[in-house]
């Protein structure tokens, strides 16, 4: 393991306490809500925040952190990407570059060779001479990029790089980094509270919710079975907390859930909303699964519509907007809803 | 512009410029040649403009490092300490002569020691000048770099310390040149001061021609004598000082404000 | 130690007298009277070296009139003379040499002719203990001691060049100051060896400095002219202070605090 970590850190309503390890090549995304401590323990790792307890150490046996040593900020082999990419305003964008190399020694010539190279790399030619006030927001970040790459960091740490850009340009910009993401050699920590970035960007997820990690795995196992509300809302399901017995599942909540297999134990149930589907009476037939609940609000998401109900249990469906239509339905109106027990991911808590 | 604040602020440009202008008016512009080429008039300029300068350049060395400490450290006591430092901007600057003398004076605290070993005393000399403009001036410098360090975004700091840059290096490359501009406007406003300094340098500097007679004193003394040469030698002042404002405002202060 | 002894002197003419309204006043030109009904303020401007002996006569002079307040502008002749020419009011203006009265004459300022109500010559003062050594007005010329002499703009400094100028003396002080108070300061906190200030001012600082008398004095006699002026508030009361001044009480005063008497 490239960089392994203990970070604890106790700021006022705040106890963040996690462990971490990535290896070389790996990308581990930090996911989570804000107020979660994602950000505090990005800012550990670089050194920029003293922990109240832990440590950091990097291939085995540098330590960054522990009990005795606190290595400062510019003594840690580091690049950082920041969501507003804090490029020096006053210096030009191949002087911003170049003042990783130029602060740890290399002269002048060496540092902007190897800059205008990297502004190359990340399709930024020609634009060196400019200021950061001139670049776009995409551009910003990318060169933000390459300043953090360009003296080969052994730890490279992306805090929300994505963020501050609009929609269109994440796109595109997501590509890139995906593209030199997979090039860098070193371990990376990328903190965001996007899963999509998660999803695209990551090797390995680690979901940190109230200073806590609460789940951690692939981004597909992460998002196959999420273990809290926040992830699967995330990721788009509806999740329940129930126990098993045979193929019903209790819910703790109140209800019940059947499932297409045998469980027993504490487990959780998750549904897609896609899944659900909305009568206005009670339909027979098939479905195990029928009940009676209100609707609360519904949005319109394109060619379907996103529905939230209350009642025994509360559940997200989401359908067609023709359906919707013939249904008539309207917030506050009583409905059915029904989910085949296939349908029903059941797995244990 | 809205009537309750454009009066007040015709009132406030009527009596921050009449004055001057009443200086103009009055001058005796017909003996003017006379008046300037008298003897001590260009050498209290020439002091007036060394000192001030001078004064202004030791607030800047001293100045910068007290307020990034006032700004940044996390010394305990800061706020004691910035309270200390604005004394001198409250204090009568004739006080402030007399407390440079009962230190740095012949007998004073530490200026006893330096003249037993030197011979050297410090008041009546060019550089008392200086050290009085400073003590007076040093605080607005002061001031004003710390308000602009504040406002200045820390988290440039961070992002340069991640490339590798220590501290001094952070400071020189990234913390100074964005604050570039504030501290422009306060060594603007210092040199200010230090010019028209008065009570503090003929109190502890004393009054020499050609030595420390800086012009603010030869105007109170020619006042004394030839009423006409103290306006002549204002408006000089006043030219001198309009000037150099107006020169820096449009380069440096202009840039703190877009900035 | 020198005001006590005044103050006594004062006492003790005042319980001479009968001091009944209606009593012309001693010595007095005036027939204005001195007695309780003097009211108002009275401004009375007056060189900075009159300073402690116009105080204390200002004093007596509200004791006598109860309903009458003293109050006193003491600074250099120059400035008091440019204030008065400019409109400042005042009824009374001491200058502590003829030029400055002559300056404020020629706005027409005083009433009547203005009288010597006292004189003043130079004197050294020097730290106590004289470190410097000095003796005599020649050790103005050495370059090694700090010196101090008032500025040539003010009476003070004027009277200076004079007797420099007499001894056949090429002074280099260190500095000069705007007025002679100033001047003084600087020899009570020991920062010059020696300064050129009034004798009256070696008096008035009793022990803080020694006085060192020197014969050239003589060549620089200031003459202090003291007048009520025309356009006067309160022209009973500065007559009546006038008076005061040239009463027996009041040159008594005078000379307890080192001024000659015409």
């Amino acid at each position: 393991m490239s960089l392994e970590a203990r970070i604890v850190v106790r700021r006022g309503a705040l106890e963040v306490d996690v462990e971490l390890s990535v290896a070389d090549g790996e990308v581990l995304a930090v996911l989570g809500p804000n107020g979660a401590g994602k950000s505090t323990i990005l800012r550990v790792l670089a050194g920029l925040l003293t922990p109240d307890g832990g440590r950091v150490v990097v291939d085995g046996d540098q330590v960054w952190h522990d009990d005795d040593v606190a290595l400062p900020p510019h003594r840690r082999p580091i690049g950082m990407v920041f969501q507003d990419h804090l490029l020096f305003p006053h210096l030009s964008v191949t002087e911003n570059v170049a003042f990783g190399p130029r602060s740890r020694g290399v002269p002048r010539v060496a540092a902007r060779a190897a800059a205008t190279a990297w502004l190359d790399r990340v399709g930024l030619a020609g634009l060196g001479d400019r200021r950061p006030g001139q670049l776009s927001g995409g551009q910003a970040q990318r060169a933000a990029l390459a300043r953090a790459l360009v003296g080969e960091p052994r730890v490279l740490l992306l805090d929300e790089p994505l963020s501050a850009l609009d929609a269109r340009t994440r796109l595109s910009v997501r590509a890139e980094l995906h593209r030199h993401l997979t090039d860098y050699a070193g371990s990376a920590v990328l903190v965001t509270h996007d899963p999509v970035d998660a999803m695209a960007l990551a090797t390995r997820v680690v979901v940190v919710e109230d200073g806590r990690v609460v789940q951690a795995g692939t981004p597909a196992e992460v998002a196959r079975r999420p273990r809290t509300d926040y992830v699967a809302r995330l990721v788009g399901l509806v999740l329940l907390a129930g126990s098993g017995a045979g193929t019903t599942v209790a819910l703790d909540g109140g209800g019940a859930v059947a499932v297409a297999a045998e469980v027993s134990g504490p487990v959780f149930v998750a549904v897609r909303p896609e899944s659900v589907s909305l009568h206005l009476s009670r339909p027979d037939g098939s479905p195990r699964n029928v009940w009676p609940l209100r609707l609360v609000t519904a949005t319109p998401h394109g060619s379907v519509v996103r529905c939230d109900l209350a009642g025994e249990m509360a559940l997200t469906a989401d359908v067609t907007a023709t359906s919707f239509a013939e249904l008539g339905l309207a917030p506050g109106a009583e409905v059915w809803a029904s989910v085949q027990a296939s349908e029903v991911a059941v797995y244990p808590r | 512009m809205p009537a309750p604040l454009l009066v007040p602020a015709v009132l406030a440009v009527a009596f921050l410029v009449l004055p001057l202008v009443g200086l103009v008016v009055r001058a005796p512009w017909s003996a003017i040649g006379p008046q300037l080429t008298r003897d001590g008039v260009g050498e209290a300029l020439r002091l007036s403009l060394l000192s001030a300068t001078l004064a202004t350049l030791v607030s800047l060395v001293l100045g910068v490092p007290l307020a990034w400490v006032l700004a940044r450290s996390a010394l305990r006591g800061r706020s004691v300490l910035r309270a200390l430092v604005t004394v001198p901007l409250v204090l009568p600057p004739v006080v402030g002569g007399v407390a440079l003398f009962l230190v740095l004076g012949r007998q004073g605290i530490v200026g006893r020691w330096l003249f037993e070993a030197t011979g050297f005393s410090l008041p009546f000399t060019t550089a008392a000048v200086v050290v009085a403009e400073t003590f007076v001036a040093m605080p607005f410098l002061v001031i004003s770099v710390e308000g602009a360090l504040r406002a200045a975004d820390a988290r440039f700091e961070d992002a340069a310390a991640t490339l590798g840059a220590d501290r001094w290096t952070t400071f020189r490359r990234v913390t100074l040149p964005l604050v570039a501009p504030g501290i422009a406007a306060g060594a603007v406003l210092c040199w200010a001061r230090a010019l028209g300094e008065f009570g503090a340098t003929i109190t502890f500097a004393g009054n020499f021609p050609g030595t420390t007679q800086t012009m603010p004193l030869a105007v109170y003394l020619a006042l004394q004598r030839d009423p006409e040469a103290a306006i002549v030698l204002s408006l000089v002042l006043l030219a001198v000082s309009l000037a150099t404002l107006l020169l820096l405002r449009g380069r440096w202060l202009g840039r703190a404000v877009h900035a | 130690m020198k005001r006590t002894v005044v103050l006594l002197a004062i006492a003790l003419t005042l319980a001479g007298c009968t001091g009944t309204a209606g009593d012309a006043p001693a010595g007095g030109t005036g027939t204005a009277p001195t007695g309780p009904g003097l009211t108002g303020t009275l401004t009375v401007f007056a060189a900075a070296s009159l300073t402690d002996v116009f105080t204390e006569l200002g004093d007596q002079l509200e004791a006598e009139n109860p309903q009458l307040e003293v109050q006193f502008n003491f600074a250099g002749s120059s400035a008091l003379a440019t204030q008065l020419t400019q409109g400042a009011p005042a009824d009374v203006f001491a200058s502590a040499n003829p030029q400055q009265m002559d300056v404020v004459s020629g706005a027409g300022l005083p009433r009547g002719t203005p009288v010597v109500f006292a004189e003043n010559v130079l004197e050294i003062a020097v730290p106590p203990g004289n470190p410097g050594g000095v003796t005599g007005l020649a050790d103005f010329a050495d370059p090694d001691l700090a010196l101090a002499v008032c500025a040539p703009e003010v009476p003070c400094g004027a009277a200076a060049e004079q007797v420099f100028a007499a001894a056949g003396v090429d002074a280099q002080p260190d500095t000069q100051e705007e007025d002679v108070k100033a001047a003084l300061t600087k020899v009570q906190l020991g920062e010059v060896d020696a300064a050129l200030v009034y004798a009256t001012d070696v008096q008035a600082a009793g022990d803080a400095v020694e006085g060192i008398p020197f014969p050239e004095s003589d060549r620089a006699v200031n003459e202090y002219p003291l007048a009520v002026l025309t356009a006067a508030p309160n022209a009973a009361a500065g007559q009546a202070f006038v008076d005061l001044v040239r009463s027996e009480e009041g040159q008594q005063a005078l000379t307890a605090a080192g001024f000659r008497t015409p």
